[in-house]
């Protein structure tokens, strides 16, 4: 039978890495969530990651894979090349054990952007929708593809070094919300953006936009912003005037 | 040991405990709400929700329309006050997330869009694209960073504990540290979803294992219907994963092996838009008499899914499944057939409730795929799910705010939390008899997808039954060989498999006793449904020697029982 090595980059509890490598039959498993998930069945029950859905809409299973971040369960064993893969946890984030790694952060990120909808006519009973023309949708709604898995923060350079900035996915939540007709919170959210924490720290490197598995962009959405924050501040400059 | 206080109580993240979540944080601000998931929410079973969603919003389509599909596809069984009551409270939700920023998909004026989708009378699928609970739950996730709950993510509820048949307590473990935590709550609400894992070829996530209904049933509060699973006919072959409904309702037809449109032969109306149960057993028919397709994927036989003649919609409407059939088997729908079998879907059954989501113990509230009303009864229609965690998870946040606000948290119970503390660290993680988790899961899903899927009957049923026995024997006998207390997913599995033990025991041992064929629940030995006699809820109470079952009637208000095809 043919087989698979799979090269796991491991901690334990207390925080001690080794490498350790299974085999798996080629035949039983067709994406990397199904070999962990039959080394975890077969061979070494300890093995620890996080999955849920198994087809890439859930967040859970981002994992470096071959030096890259990846969805575990949307990378097949034969888009890979060769007979060996190496999968390692996420950088940029702390280790908990093995392949799951600490992202409170990163939702901690995403909610200092005020990612939902502000507007004056709060909590009334709704007993319509807010018109939205198709035109008006396609302008956000490529953004709101997010699904939180956090590939785009361990591929960011600026991550990397700087823990306070943002990063690619909550900024380009504020884009999303910021594009949307329906909202009316442009002024806080573009006060976020253009704070310390904000864009003026990306270097347009593009490595976010180029793993993101589902064509979110956050790259562009930056650039977006920028524009936007620009507009705004020359606004305001006339209001104070 | 660690004790958590909160006002409100909520088990289970996705769509019903989150929009639970956000109706109590709104009904009452001064109530501190916890919610409890053994997931992030975002990680939760309902963003793989793809079809839609129904509601009357159109006003050529009724009320009384929308309830009628819903009872019609019901075959019957649901609870026809429960039904018209909530068909009513969804259009209001759908406009609520449409203010919350919901993207969903427009007409050209602007206005919300609507499709059609299987068993409905009038196209009243609300959608977003074929992303629909991805798009709700990001909606009502972001929606709940306004409010300030308290998330504990990544704990595992393992018991709920009752005192003197009162709310008192529920232990969990926190996933993160291998810390006992007990929650209190002057209210509490059961979110916990269906239990579909129990079976092998199914379209859930992995996450999906009856701990909601496992855990109410061991504390002795009743399940019903359980025996009701439905199978939606094109979950994708091999993995599972579910082509939406809308694939069919936009015009995808099902061929056989022969490249023949067969579902004129069963339901000659409706076609491949006929309700799930049809289409399901049409398929496992086509297969029986040889017209499967077998060869690529293993030993499943299967049928395909033809829309190459609506290859103009694929990129618009039904992007997902367009992209999960290039990502995960190399498939262009545009030009090729995806191979598809009907694969476990929906859990009818659930902790006994109604349309005000109480339950048999007072302050505890149950919404979702955890609980059973009964809308569904035998078979749910499809995009009726998601609308019922929206209208339903809402009912059950305000009522819980409600009891919260006038009573208060007893006394812990210490002597049954000690108990639960043993059971965890010295019987399930000492016990040594060798036999392995995962094989036991396996062997279990097997089992069901063998003896207790689509076609049952009495002999495959008795056959289960003593497997399960057997399978109980064996989980005595459990060695967890991972001994760390962080992230410990072998210990998880280990309660989530205790809980599928009991669930799968009720399941086949209702459908043993329920001698005729309604909606997903078909008996070879008894072929049809059969109203003098079955007209009743299956209610399933736990006792040491197994399921007690008792039987309530179903409540009828305008529509008879009638021959129900498509
Ligand atoms: C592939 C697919 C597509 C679907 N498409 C549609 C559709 O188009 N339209 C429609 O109406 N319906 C659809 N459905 C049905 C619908 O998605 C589900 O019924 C619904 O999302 C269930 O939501 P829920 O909130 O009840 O449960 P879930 O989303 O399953 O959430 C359960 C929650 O409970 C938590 N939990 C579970 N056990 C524990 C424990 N022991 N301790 C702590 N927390 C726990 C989990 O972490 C999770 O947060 C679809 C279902 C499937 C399988
Ligand atoms: S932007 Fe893309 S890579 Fe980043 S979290 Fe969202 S989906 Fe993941
Ligand atoms: S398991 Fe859900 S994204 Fe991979």
């Amino acid at each position: 039978m043919e087989e698979l090595v799979v090269e796991v980059t491991r901690t334990d509890e207390k925080g001690n890495p080794k490498l350790q490598s299974f085999n798996v039959p080629k035949d039983k498993v067709s994406t990397v969530l199904e070999a962990l998930l039959y080394i975890k069945e077969n061979i070494d029950p300890s093995l620890s990651f996080r999955y849920s859905c198994r087809m890439e809409i859930c967040g859970s299973c981002g994992m470096e894979i071959d030096g890259k971040p990846h969805m575990a369960c949307s990378t097949t064993t034969e888009s890979l090349k060769g007979d060996k893969i190496k999968v390692a946890p996420l950088k940029h984030y702390n280790v908990i054990r093995d392949l799951a790694v600490d992202i409170d952060g990163f939702f901690d990120k995403y909610k200092a952007v005020k990612p939902y909808i502000i507007r004056d006519d709060e909590n009334v009973k709704y007993e319509s929708e807010l018109l939205q023309t198709p035109a008006q949708f396609d302008e956000f709604i490529d953004y709101s593809l997010c699904i939180k898995c956090g590939l785009c923060m361990a591929a960011c350079p600026i991550e990397g070094s700087d823990s306070d900035y943002l990063g690619p996915a909550p900024l380009a939540a504020i884009w999303r919300y910021v594009a949307d007709n329906r909202d009316q919170g442009a002024k806080y959210r573009l006060e976020i953006a253009s704070g310390p924490e904000g864009t003026s720290r990306c270097h347009f490197v593009g490595e976010c936009t180029e793993v993101c598995p589902k064509g979110v962009d956050p790259s562009y959405a930056i650039q977006k912003l920028r524009g936007s924050m620009v507009k705004y501040e020359f606004q305001s400059l006339f209001r104070r005037h | 040991m660690e004790k958590i206080k909160e006002d409100v109580l909520i088990l289970g993240g996705g769509m019903a405990g989150l929009r639970a979540a956000i109706a109590a944080a709104e009904h009452n601000p001064k109530l501190s709400i916890g919610l409890v998931s053994k997931l992030y929410p975002l990680r939760s079973h309902s963003v793989s929700a793809e079809g839609g969603t129904s509601a009357v919003l159109n006003p050529k389509d009724s009320f009384d329309l929308h309830a009628f599909d819903t009872i019609k596809g019901s075959d019957y069984l649901g609870d026809q006050d429960a039904i018209e009551e909530f068909v009513r409270l969804v259009p209001e939700q759908i406009y609520t997330t449409d203010h919350w920023g919901c993207p969903w998909s427009r007409n050209p004026d602007g206005t919300i869009s609507q499709r059609d989708f299987g068993a409905l009378s009038f196209p009243r699928a609300t959608f977003a694209a074929d992303k629909t609970g991805f798009h709700v739950m990001q909606t009502l996730f972001s929606r709940a960073m306004k409010y300030n709950i308290h998330f504990y993510n990544e704990y595992f509820a393992t018991k709920l504990i009752l005192n003197g048949g009162q709310l008192n307590s529920v232990t969990t473990i926190n996933l993160r540290t291998g810390d006992f935590v007990v929650f209190q709550g002057k209210a509490l609400i059961f979110a916990m979803g269906g239990a579909g894992r129990l079976y092998q070829f199914a379209t859930y996530a992995h996450s999906v294992t009856g701990d909601g209904d496992g855990i109410a049933y061991r504390a002795g509060i009743p399940l019903k219907d359980m025996e009701f699973i439905q199978f939606h006919p094109t979950g994708l072959v091999p993995s599972g994963i579910l082509i939406t409904e809308a694939a069919r309702a936009e015009g995808g037809y099902l061929l056989n092996n022969k490249k023949e449109r067969f579902m004129g032969t069963y339901a000659p109306h409706k076609f491949e838009t006929a309700s799930r149960d049809v289409v399901s057993r049409a398929i496992m028919w086509e297969i029986e008499a040889g017209r499967g397709v077998k060869g690529e994927y293993g030993d499943m036989e299967y049928v395909y899914l033809d829309m190459r003649h609506i290859a103009d919609k694929l990129d618009e409407r039904l992007p997902m499944i367009t992209e999960i059939a290039k990502k995960f088997n190399g498939i262009d729908a545009h030009t090729e057939l995806v191979p598809v079998h009907p694969a476990t879907h929906y859990t009818m059954g659930g902790i006994d409730s109604n349309v005000k989501t109480t339950t048999s113990v007072p302050g505890i509230f149950v919404a979702g795929e955890n609980a059973c009303v009964s809308i569904h009864g035998a078979n749910r229609l499809g995009s009726n799910s998601t609308n019922e965690c929206l209208a339903l998870g809402n009912v059950a946040g305000v009522a819980a705010a409600e009891w919260a606000g006038s009573h208060s948290i007893p006394d812990l119970d210490a002597a049954q939390v000690r108990d639960e503390e043993k059971r965890i660290w010295e019987d399930m993680l000492k016990r040594d008899g060798g036999e392995n988790v995962a094989k036991i899961r396996e062997d279990l899903r097997i089992n069901m997808d063998k003896n207790v899927g689509v076609f049952r009957t009495a002999d495959a049923l008795k056959n289960s039954l003593k497997n399960i026995a057997a399978l109980k024997e064996r989980y005595e006998k459990i060695t967890i060989q991972d001994k760390a207390s962080t992230f410990n997913l072998e210990l998880e599995w280990a309660f989530e498999v205790g809980f599928m033990l009991d669930l799968a025991e009720i399941i086949t041992a209702g459908a043993l006793q329920r001698t005729e064929s309604r909606g997903a629940h078909y008996r070879r030995d008894f072929p049809d449904r059969d109203d003098a006699n079955f007209m009743k809820h299956t209610i399933a109470t736990y006792s040491r020697d197994g399921p007690v079952f008792s039987y309530r009637p179903v409540v009828v208000t305008k529509w008879q029982p009638t021959v129900r095809s498509y």
